[in-house]
């Protein structure tokens, strides 16, 4: 499939970027391990369980929980279920279409959803309302309202933050409602290689012209509990070892002055 | 020379009285009564009126200057977007190179930029674009920033104001399209400031006295 003018990058923006970034130096100032200014909202959707709206510099995103019951898999009698969803709106940005998700979509809604799994954030076990019968699900239903770059952080961090905050509404079942049971935060940071240069929190100019990208989960013990890596550029050791410190050093950061944990 | 009309804003389909100037661009008229087709700002240049827009897509006319950029190759003509509503064609007999039975490939690739001129719009709609005119060339180097096609105008200011005083105060090369497209070179920290002052025209393109305050600006951060 032929590419459309917009997703056709200018030359001489890519050949820019690389010189730039190669000199230590970003296009919107920052330092090459900088993070845009994040701001997190949550309880922004007063009717669901849990919810959050972030601003990633010009990035937007809402995110919103919901927690039903339902029946559990027949392979895991004994705990919940989580399920993570995301959406790309076409208001969001000229690229996204309406219709089926996207191959970036589907991307998008698996990263985020393996971060908060595997590094077992959600005690799933305590979601069992009767073993094998009825159990609670947690759906993850993130919104993408602006785009300049870097969604996965963006979702993630809202996910998290909305988990955070959400509650069992256990007075369905004649009980009382009580939080989300959480055992780990952890915080995605994602990485773009820039011709011969890693920089965290791509913007959407610096996505564009990316080679490859890297997104790492750290846990607050300073563990990584999830990667994932895009593109079709490779990535050295080094640099693998680099992302993985700076995920440490900025999800501690983010951890302590956005989500209060 | 400034009228009642001008500077007033409008919307679709709202009447307009010419007082004595010509119908110019974004207007229509029926029944003997001028309307606007947009909404936008009334300004008189050289006896006529003229509806500008407040946004929108950028509308290719002859003899525009545009910076467009290569998105695919034919046997003998590239096509080019030009952020307009149709892609633009690109001649081989309508630029400085001669084919000399070698594919167009190698002359200019897929995502090179382009400054050139909209040499003809057919009744189909087609954009016929041109390199053969002075100041027209590849553009090489230097970092590509997007503003509003409508507020080029604005930056450019009375007789090229506005955009020499942005030369004069940081040295960066810049080289504007009508299409919204602004080729900058230079220092990458003075191409970061002139990105911030074009953000900055363009959010304030409605206000008088912009050029002094862009001036003071530019004078500050020196």
């Amino acid at each position: 499939m032929s590419k459309s003018a917009d997703e056709i990058v200018y030359g001489l923006k890519r050949e820019y970027l690389e010189k730039i970034c190669a000199e230590g130096n970003r296009i919107d100032g920052r330092k090459l391990d900088e993070m845009r200014n994040l701001v997190v909202n949550t309880n922004f959707v007063p009717r669901a369980e849990g919810s959050a709206e972030v601003r990633l510099g010009d990035t937007r995103v809402l995110v919103g929980i919901k927690v039903e019951q339902g029946e559990p898999f027949p392979d895991t009698p004994k705990s919940g279920i989580l399920t993570t969803n995301a959406e790309m709106l076409p208001m969001a940005s000229p690229i996204f279409e309406s219709g089926p998700p996207s191959e970036d979509a589907i991307e998008l809604a698996r990263v985020v959803d393996r971060g908060i799994r595997e590094s077992k954030m959600i005690d799933l076990d305590k979601l069992v309302i009767k073993e094998g019968e009825k159990v609670w699900v947690v759906f993850i239903d993130m919104h993408i309202l602006d785009y300049d770059g870097n969604l996965i952080d963006a979702c993630s961090i809202g996910a998290v933050a909305a988990l955070l905050n959400s509650k069992v509404p256990a007075s369905e079942i004649g009980a009382e409602d009580y939080p989300l049971p959480i055992s780990h935060v952890p915080v995605t940071i994602t990485f773009a290689k820039i011709g011969s240069t890693v920089v965290a929190d791509p913007n959407l100019e610096e996505e564009e012209v990316a080679s490859a990208r890297l997104s790492v989960a750290t846990n607050e013990n300073g563990d990584v509990v999830a990667m994932q890596k895009g593109l079709g550029g490779s990535i050295t050791k080094e640099e693998l070892f680099s992302a993985v410190d700076t995920s440490i050093k900025v999800g501690k950061d983010i951890r302590k002055r956005v989500l209060g944990r | 020379m400034y009228l009642d009309i001008e500077r007033k804003i409008v919307l679709p389909g709202e009447e307009i009285s010419l007082e004595g100037m010509k119908q110019g661009n974004g207007i229509y008229h029926d029944g003997g009564k001028y309307y606007s087709y947009q909404m936008g700002v009334i300004q008189t240049y050289n006896n006529y009126a003229n509806v500008i827009p407040l946004s929108g897509k950028y509308y290719p006319v002859r003899n525009d200057r545009v910076i467009g950029k290569v998105v695919d190759v034919a046997p003998s003509f590239w096509i080019m977007d030009i952020r307009g509503p149709y892609p633009g064609f690109l001649h081989i007999n309508d630029t400085p190179w001669k084919n000399l039975d070698q594919e167009l490939n190698k002359i200019l690739r897929v995502s090179d930029t382009v400054f050139l001129k909209v040499n003809e719009i057919t009744e189909s709609r087609q954009i016929w674009l041109s390199l053969k005119d002075a100041g027209l060339r590849k553009l090489e180097g230097g970092h590509i920033v997007m503003v509003q096609p409508t507020k080029v105008s604005r930056i450019i200011g009375k007789g090229g104001s506005m955009v020499n005083t942005i030369k004069e105060l940081t040295g960066v090369k810049v080289q504007l399209g009508q299409n919204g497209v602004v080729w900058l070179d230079g220092p990458a920290d003075k191409v970061m400031t002139v990105r911030k002052i074009l953000k900055y025209i363009e959010k304030e393109a409605h206000t008088s006295g912009l050029t002094d305050r862009v001036k003071k600006i530019l004078e500050e951060s020196r």
